[in-house]
């Protein structure tokens, strides 16, 4: 019914102690997913969540001691690139980091290390997995979106939100949504996921929310030409932003000759995929 | 955040890159006396953050110290595409014999850094990858293994460089290497590397950028940062923590996300208005946050109409409407508002922005569409 996450996933939480790792962890549990405790450098040996989860020294312990399997970080930015390669280090094949504001720097050095040690890193400065009914690993509102079998990504916040909300009310269903994140630098790209959404057997179209900046989704393109067999349907932001601003995400800019709205509409339609022009027309175009 | 070349050059000159001598100067007195100092003819160079400063006269050659004084009079009065000149460069003049690229920049699409060279120093670089893509020479830098030495002499080999200044391009290049990686820089640039008439490489022209997000390891980067070279209202919406970009429409926007907020100004284009600005408030904004939002949309004359489009999941709807109302109350004139609360707390949000000033709608196109229809005074 998924991809990367279902009720089966077993979430460690990296910074639970914290006003943000406290309030997201509350919701994921709401919402089904199986938290087996967190970590906070300093607070090993405590409890939160009413005495319900425990919390680890480190991430080796808490893996040790519970199997888990993902990995959700609200890390303070400075202290995140740590975080990530501590979860890649303890051998958890998947990391979910939800932290905005990482140094470049970190991210190149992270990205090649877990690349090499095979970890799937999603994000930085993302919303998270969500797979309805299922699990969520990450912030994602989970009373906006239904089960179904339209896989959807996208590199924003908000504008995913906006795009499920939109399924939702045409009655469609989502089978998993990844936010990959609106950095310069992210773990996991739009090739990766797309691939992933291929070969579920559960996701039948695919949404894919892109913006300005970078050539992820130029390469997206080049992939959905040669190698997808499934609908693609994408929503491209950023066509009024003018170049040489960054426009909130550290990653939306438009630089030079690269990375306008217009060249990656033009590749996406070229490759078959039809661009709505907003998530609500986009959504009702699946139905 | 980018560093003006004086600033840039000195930290390369800290890191053993050879530039000329040569001081900043902020009256055309102390020009004139950088000069005298030097004794030979000077350049003045306009310190400003924005390309193009020789095409706009803003770099000049003088003789004399006399001239260097009128020069740097003249320099320093000047406005470079709208950026006003406060500071000159005083350099002593170089002689040289070519002139040569070399940058060490984040490339996004491989994720690593990259280092950049080429024979057609001196130009703009961006013009030579488009013209002429083949006079580039990049390598990637593995970012946990550096930039390797034999990477450097492939550079060397491909522009074309006499072996007797193989030596001097290999300590330069790991010297740019160490400072890129030191300063979290997100680009070093040395536009043009000259080869001088005493055969000795020089950096006559330099450019580096910061990682905004790496500036808290670097406190005493973050004093050099210069307020002309962003909107002042820019720098105000960051002291709250917003996001704030001007545009020239008439549709004011509150939104909160980045992507949303784009897509909320492709929207108002789509259906033929023009925002006044991008503006993200971030997640879990206060209401007073969104009080200074509201003030800083407003504080722009063109704005005649404010379009607010909250897609409450930590933001909480009641919290954004109440910064909304509370800056009605204070206006004299009030603008129209077209708002769409959706998620957390929106029932709530709605009931309070019961205003006759203000439309409520319930999807992205309406609010689209309302608000292109209100600014071009087609409904009232």
């Amino acid at each position: 019914m998924s991809i990367l996450l279902n009720k089966n996933s077993r979430i460690i939480v990296q910074g639970i102690t914290g006003e943000e790792g406290l309030f997201h962890t509350t919701n994921m549990i709401k919402y089904g997913s199986v938290i087996i405790g967190g970590t906070s450098p300093g607070k090993g040996g405590e409890w939160v969540m009413n005495g319900k989860l425990p919390v680890f020294d480190s991430l080796k312990l808490a893996v040790e001691a519970s199997g888990a399997n993902t990995s959700v970080i609200f890390v303070p930015a400075r202290h995140a690139a740590d975080a990530m390669l501590e979860a890649v280090d303890a051998g958890i094949p998947l990391v979910v980091c939800i932290t905005e504001g990482i140094p470049i720097h970190d991210m190149m050095k992270v990205k090649v290390y877990a690349d090499q040690k095979g970890t799937r890193i999603i994000g930085p400065n993302c919303p998270g997995i969500i797979t309805p009914g299922e699990s969520k690993a990450g912030i994602i509102p989970g009373n906006i979106t239904l089960p179904g079998s339209i896989g959807v990504v996208s590199r924003s916040g908000t504008l995913t939100y906006e795009m499920l909300f939109a399924l939702k009310q045409q009655g469609l269903g989502t089978s998993t949504c990844v936010g990959i994140g609106g950095d310069p630098i992210i773990g996991t790209d739009f090739v990766q996921i797309l691939s992933l959404f291929e070969a579920d057997p559960h996701t039948e179209k695919i949404v894919m929310i892109g913006e300005i900046g970078g050539q992820d989704e130029e390469r997206a393109a080049e992939f959905i030409s040669s190698s997808m067999t499934k609908p693609v349907f994408a929503f491209i932001a950023g066509i009024s932003s003018p170049p040489g601003k960054r426009m909130g995400h550290a990653g939306a800019i438009i630089e030079g000759s690269h990375g306008n709205a217009a060249s990656k509409i033009a590749n996406l339609e070229n490759a078959g995929v039809k661009i709505g022009h907003n998530p609500e027309e986009l959504a009702a175009s699946l139905k | 955040m980018k560093l003006h070349e004086y600033q840039s050059k000195q930290i390369l000159s800290r890191y053993g890159i050879q530039i000329p001598r040569g001081r900043v100067a902020l009256t055309a007195n102390e020009a004139k006396q950088i000069s005298e100092e030097l004794g030979t003819d000077v350049i003045i160079k306009s310190q400003v953050l924005i390309g193009g400063r020789g095409k706009a006269g803003g770099i000049r050659l003088a003789k004399n110290p006399r001239e260097a004084e009128d020069l740097a009079t003249s320099i320093l009065s000047m406005d470079i595409k709208g950026l006003p000149v406060r500071k000159v460069l005083v350099d002593e003049a170089i002689n040289f014999s070519r002139e040569i690229y070399l940058a060490i920049a984040n490339n996004r699409i491989t994720a690593t850094p990259s280092i950049i060279a080429s024979a057609s120093g001196g130009m703009n670089i961006e013009e030579v990858a488009q013209s002429s893509p083949e006079k580039i020479i990049a390598e990637d830098i593995h970012p946990l293994l550096g930039l390797r030495d034999y990477q450097i002499r492939d550079l060397a080999s491909s522009i074309d460089l006499p072996h007797s200044f193989w030596k001097q391009f290999m300590q330069i290049s790991r010297a740019l290497w160490q400072l890129f990686r030191d300063q979290d820089a997100s680009l070093a640039e040395i536009n043009p590397l000259v080869i001088s008439s005493d055969n000795e490489l020089l950096a006559l022209d330099a450019k580096i950028t910061i990682d905004d997000n790496a500036l808290f390891r670097h406190p005493e980067l973050n004093e050099l940062r210069d307020p002309d070279a962003e909107d002042p209202t820019e720098t105000e919406a960051r002291k709250y923590g917003l996001s704030y970009i001007k545009l020239d429409g008439k549709i004011g926007c509150l939104v909160n996300g980045a992507g949303l907020a784009m897509a909320i100004m492709d929207m108002i284009e789509y259906y033929g208005g023009q925002p006044a600005n991008f503006l993200d408030i971030g997640g879990g904004a206060s209401s007073e946050k969104v009080a200074a939002a509201m003030r800083i949309i407003l504080n722009d004359p063109s704005v005649n109409c404010i379009l607010i489009n909250i897609f409450g999941g930590i933001t909480r709807c009641d919290e954004v409407a109440r910064g909304v109302t509370q800056v009605l109350a204070e206006m004299d004139h009030p603008v129209s508002i077209i708002a769409r609360l959706v998620g957390t707390n929106a029932q709530a949000g709605k009931d309070t922005l019961q205003h006759e000033d203000i439309h409520s709608v319930e999807t992205l196109t309406e609010a689209a569409k309302k608000a292109v229809e209100i600014s071009a005074g087609r409904t009232a």
